[in-house]
């Protein structure tokens, strides 16, 4: 329970947090924080455990060992027991923590909204509903008032506000459209909306920037900053794209194998000789 | 089913069981308390029912409120499964139900094997037309709320609907509850129609049927489904003239005899999944509109053809 008396000024904290897969530890005794109103970029190459280490915070996965906290509160918390206690590989050594589960949905509920990194939109549903969808969870409405149509100042503000948000993103003129047939940079564009629908303090972007040219990287850096701004949100993301990452992180924490080995502003990074290795392999030549 | 297949993409077999719960629990209400006596002949009935009936229309409410009950115990454990092993489970679970109901150790309760019958019947083809369409419409206003775009979401991806902040469990029980309280409603009302029920007819037979109906008519369409069950009463009825012996010039036809309607049946049902793969009507929904253009199409369609006849002749 030591993290919960962190300033109000933290959003994330992860303590030691670690996944192992059976034999292997994808995520390897993970500390890191992000504070209110900062962009944060994860980073290290492939198999790195980035995607994992946000399924850890978002509650797709239990961590085997360590703590979540997410504004103070402890979303996640897991110690490892039973058989995994034998086969527990992790580098930090574990200590009794109190467990505490949540499901994705409730972590939702509690604020924080994610992109996926192969997008993952309802593809056969208008843009529409794929953003009217995330407003149904903070709607009031059972399933009776709702069948029998008793909801619909409810229903009506869902919609307006769907609207209103659509039209902040530019989407609106493809609200009709079916959603996995719209191309590859707007479906990332509605994924972000879709993110922000669910009114999150904490966005989560996985991989933003895959598959865009640099213009398109460009007009994303300035979105990103640009949502931050306008929805009062803190930003964690994981990108390859270093152009974007430099411009636009206030830190960056650099995962390799699943274990931390730098974190620090662009410029420490960019001069870190770890870092440059992870990226580089060892070799001679690499630092001249 | 079809909220459930098509719509949340939960795939059930058991909707027969559902059935047959909704089918017996509405003879038991209905049937008139004088007429009881002849019905349960073997082993009498258990005080408590003897007395029972009330009218066919609050006893179908019991029904699906019933069947739903079931389903949420059912539930539990099952939507647990994914996909096919989800399918196994249920269809387990459905000839549990039948077995259930014709066990003698509840011969005073269901009649065991012997069936039900002296059930009420409709007292005018109206009633029963009238509660189809109002199940129908029922279907249709919670497919278009706020919760069927949910169950959709579920269906399209169930990691980003949870992150959407669905939770995966409640809404797949949610929504396995609601389609068995409609499926239950549709076996009191086959109860009422048939007037007399035996556990068999609630095999896994009538499960199949079910499905053939959805897929043929379009998995996600609820006007697809009143299509396909249209299509499929019906065709098995026109194509009866397959079983009668056929005589052309004096020479019997070999294959015509019983049961080769069923052959050619299946011949259909082959054609329309492998030219209409997703049914007749797709996850498209019927509407009075579409029909007018298509029928404005035909036309147009049929000019076309002219034209590049006429191309090919020149």
């Amino acid at each position: 329970m030591s993290a919960t008396a962190k300033t109000s000024a933290n959003v994330l904290h992860m303590q030691d947090v670690t996944m192992q897969f059976g034999g292997v530890v994808a995520v390897n005794g993970l500390t890191l924080d992000v504070n209110e109103g900062e962009i944060v970029a994860l980073i290290g190459p492939n198999g790195a455990g980035k995607t994992t280490a946000f399924n850890c915070m978002t509650g797709i996965y239990e961590p085997t060992f360590g703590q979540v906290d997410f504004m103070g509160e402890t979303i996640l918390s897991n110690t490892p027991k039973g058989k995994m206690q034998k086969m527990y590989l992790g580098e930090v050594k574990p200590r009794p923590l109190s467990i505490v589960r949540n499901t994705p949905d409730v972590i939702t509920k509690k604020g924080i909204a994610r992109t996926f990194q192969n997008i993952r939109l309802f593809g056969q549903l208008t843009v529409f509903d794929n953003v009217l969808i995330a407003k149904h969870m903070r709607a009031k409405q059972n399933v009776f008032s709702a069948t029998l149509r008793l909801n619909r100042k409810e229903e009506a503000r869902m919609r307006e506000e769907t609207s209103a948000l659509l039209n902040e993103q530019n989407l609106l003129h493809l609200k009709d459209e079916i959603a996995s047939s719209l191309p590859y940079g707007l479906q990332r564009r509605l994924e972000i909306a879709r993110a922000l629908a669910t009114e999150p303090k904490f966005l989560l972007l996985d991989e933003p920037a895959a598959g865009m040219n640099p213009q398109e990287t460009q007009e994303l850096t300035d979105f990103i900053k640009q949502i931050r701004d306008s929805y009062h949100l803190t930003v964690l993301m994981i990108e390859h794209h270093m152009d974007l990452v430099m411009q636009i992180s206030d830190r960056i924490y650099v995962l390799d194998f699943g274990k931390l080995i730098a974190q620090g502003t662009p410029d420490e990074i960019q001069n870190n000789e770890r870092v440059i290795e992870a990226y580089l392999g060892v070799s001679d030549d690499a630092e001249d | 089913m079809n909220l459930l297949t098509g719509f949340t993409g939960l795939f059930s077999l058991g909707q027969a069981g559902f059935m047959a719960i909704g089918a017996y629990t509405v003879a038991i209400l209905t049937i008139p308390a004088e007429a009881k006596a002849s019905v349960y002949y073997v082993d009498g009935i258990a005080p408590f029912l003897a007395n029972l009936q009330c009218p066919y229309w609050l006893a179908l409410i019991i029904a699906g409120l019933f069947a739903a009950g079931v389903a949420a115990l059912i539930g539990i454990p099952v939507l647990r499964l994914k996909s096919d092993y989800l399918a196994i489970a249920t269809l387990g679970f459905s000839e549990i139900i039948r077995a259930v109901i014709a066990a003698p150790q509840l011969n005073k309760v269901t009649n065991g094997s012997y069936g039900l019958k002296s059930i009420p019947g409709f007292p005018n083809i109206f009633a029963a037309f009238g509660l189809c369409a109002l199940c129908i419409l029922l279907m249709v206003l919670l497919i278009n709320s706020s919760y069927g775009r949910a169950f959709k979401a579920l269906r399209e991806d169930e990691v980003a609907a949870q992150a959407m902040g669905l939770n995966l469990f409640r809404y797949k029980e949610l929504a396995f509850i609601i389609s068995s309280f409609f499926t239950g409603v549709g076996g009191g009302l086959l109860a009422i129609f048939m007037r007399s029920i035996e556990s068999k007819t609630f095999s896994i037979n009538l499960t199949y049927d079910i499905l053939l109906i959805v897929v043929l008519g379009g998995i996600g369409s609820v006007t697809g489904s009143v299509i396909g069950s249209f299509l499929v009463t019906a065709g098995r009825e026109w194509l009866r003239f397959f079983d009668n012996p056929l005589y052309i010039a004096g020479i019997q036809i070999p294959l015509f005899r019983s049961g080769f309607r069923m052959v050619i049946f299946s011949i259909l049902l082959m054609a329309v999944v492998l030219f209409y793969r997703r049914g007749v009507m797709g996850s498209n929904e019927f509407s009075w509109d579409g029909l007018f253009r298509l029928i404005k199409g035909i036309p147009k369609k049929l000019k076309k053809k002219n034209k590049a006849q006429k191309g090919e002749n020149a």
